[in-house]
């Protein structure tokens, strides 16, 4: 098999913050790509698309992944939740919540993989203390340096449930 | 990147048909088989890998976590690296696994990436990642800029004239210390090969990292039985708490009776150019008593024919240290 640069198409099935659909992509496309390019669910990140900064992280199948690492075709049939399947700005998720309440971010770039890591900490098995949120946040930079205040959001949020 | 044709086998048989067209399951590979990703894709972005057809084992019931009829364990090709760490018999009888797979990577990339995948993890030398580059591993016969360049991070054991790169996998050091066997489905039957027979040092081939031919499928790993009251202890030093590749890390699994070691499986990790077992260290420390003395000779004797590069010597000492701390922690 030689490498080649002819397009090749395949179609899948994928549901989409609870909206099903097929969509024909070309096989390259990672998942992150799909849901900017082509669903034009602009909220999850393009960072470094290497899976270093953590930007893209979305829920597949209720777990946390950085999108850019994963080819869309490799998710046929999956449940992908991205940052607007969470709240609506009427409705907010409460970690979005507590994000805005503890202010959480600066930029805001890499705020919605921040939420989604967030979210998804929630039901991992995470320590009580600090260091235990920041270890399993590491995966997602902050260039702003929010990384106080977004522990404190989560442990608020951990302190609800 | 270039494109491929994506493939989804109906079985292993059908996975391992389509792999055995490929020329080589090495550098260059024309056929890969997919699972996480996590390294795959970071590669293809990069054009270091540039394979012309992607096989899909995500959906192949390879995904198990089962009791093996030895009494060890058989841990599957894709089951995922974060469902291995927090597995309760792994967290209970093999935690030096546990330990070295939440060391490495991040939550999410721990979600995505396998078991099979973490073994043929590649180097993270920032010349075989960069294609402007010579490097021998990428393209035989290039040269290695990182023996004169950019060397700190790499290795200093197993190096060869020809490539220094480290294995950067922190799960291969903790299963070479737990002695694991890989199991693979390949063109002609099934076969298991030890991990230490698994990783191959560079030589003059650095472009073969592993055993696999094309139509290699790795479907399984398997621990020998639980070592009973062995002591476990994975510690990673690095130049971040936390995300990122160790400088120098160790696997201990010790077994200790009267005050004095019985029993010692030793690997060390970002040190060498596979996955560090340490036969030195372990012949070091059995029948002697469990003390800083003791220690520090397992570890002189674990870097004893470490070669230091232009910017990576104080790994010698790093990783000495390491050894002799994760001793310490064990026995405590």
């Amino acid at each position: 098999m030689q490498a080649t640069d002819a397009p090749l198409d395949m179609t899948i099935n994928l549901t989409v913050n609870g909206a099903r659909q097929a969509i024909t992509v070309d096989v390259r496309t990672s998942l992150l790509d799909l849901l900017r390019e082509r669903l034009q669910l602009t909220g999850t990140k393009k960072g470094c698309d290497h899976g270093q900064c953590g930007a893209c992280t979305v829920h597949v199948n209720g777990r946390r992944v950085t999108s850019c690492l994963t080819l869309a075709v490799m998710h046929d049939g999956d449940e992908i939740t991205t940052i607007e399947g969470l709240g609506t700005p009427d409705n907010l998720h409460p970690m979005q919540a507590a994000f805005v309440a503890f202010d959480g971010y600066q930029c805001g770039y890499c705020t919605s993989g921040q939420i989604m890591s967030a979210v998804a900490l929630l039901k991992e098995p995470c320590g009580p203390d600090d260091a235990a949120v920041k270890e399993l946040m590491s995966g997602n930079i902050c260039r702003c340096g929010a990384y106080a205040n977004i522990v404190a959001a989560i442990q608020q949020v951990r302190k609800n449930i | 990147m270039h494109t491929f044709e994506f493939v989804r086998p109906a079985d292993s048989a059908a996975a391992v048909a389509t792999a055995a067209q490929a020329k080589t399951a090495q550098q260059g590979a024309d056929v890969r088989f997919v699972a996480g990703g996590t390294t795959l894709l970071d590669l293809m972005k990069l054009n270091v890998e540039t394979p012309g057809r992607v096989i899909d084992i995500n959906r192949l019931p390879l995904d198990k976590i089962e009791a093996a009829s030895d009494g060890g364990l058989k841990i599957g090709a894709t089951v995922r690296n974060s469902d291995l760490a927090h597995h309760p018999t792994v967290e209970r009888d093999y935690s030096v696994l546990s330990q070295a797979i939440l060391s490495g990577a991040s939550a999410q990339l721990r979600n995505m990436a396998t078991t099979a995948g973490n073994l043929v993890q590649r180097t993270r030398c920032v010349y075989f990642r960069d294609t402007a580059m010579p490097c021998n591993k990428r393209e035989p016969g290039t040269g290695c800029p990182a023996i004169t360049g950019a060397n700190r991070m790499l290795a200093i054991l197993g190096t060869s004239e020809h490539c220094i790169a480290t294995n950067p996998s922190d799960m291969c050091v903790a299963m070479a210390a737990l002695e694991a066997t890989i199991h693979v489905q390949g063109p002609t039957g099934a076969r298991a090969i030890p991990i230490g027979d698994f990783h191959l040092l560079p030589g003059s081939t650095p472009d073969r990292e592993t055993v696999l031919e094309p139509g290699d499928l790795i479907t399984h790993v398997t621990l020998p039985p639980p070592v009973a009251g062995s002591r476990q202890v994975y510690l990673k030093l690095r130049d971040r708490a936390s995300y990122e590749f160790a400088l120098a890390s160790a696997a201990v699994v010790l077994t200790v009776a009267d005050g004095k070691v019985t029993r010692a499986r030793i690997a060390l990790g970002g040190v060498g150019t596979k996955p560090w077992r340490s036969p030195e260290a372990e012949a070091a420390l059995v029948g002697q008593p469990i003390n800083q003395t003791s220690f520090r000779n397992a570890a002189e004797a674990a870097l004893r024919d470490a070669r230091p590069q232009s910017e990576n010597g104080f790994k010698i000492e790093l990783a000495k240290r390491c050894l002799t701390h994760a001793l310490q922690m064990a026995t405590a």
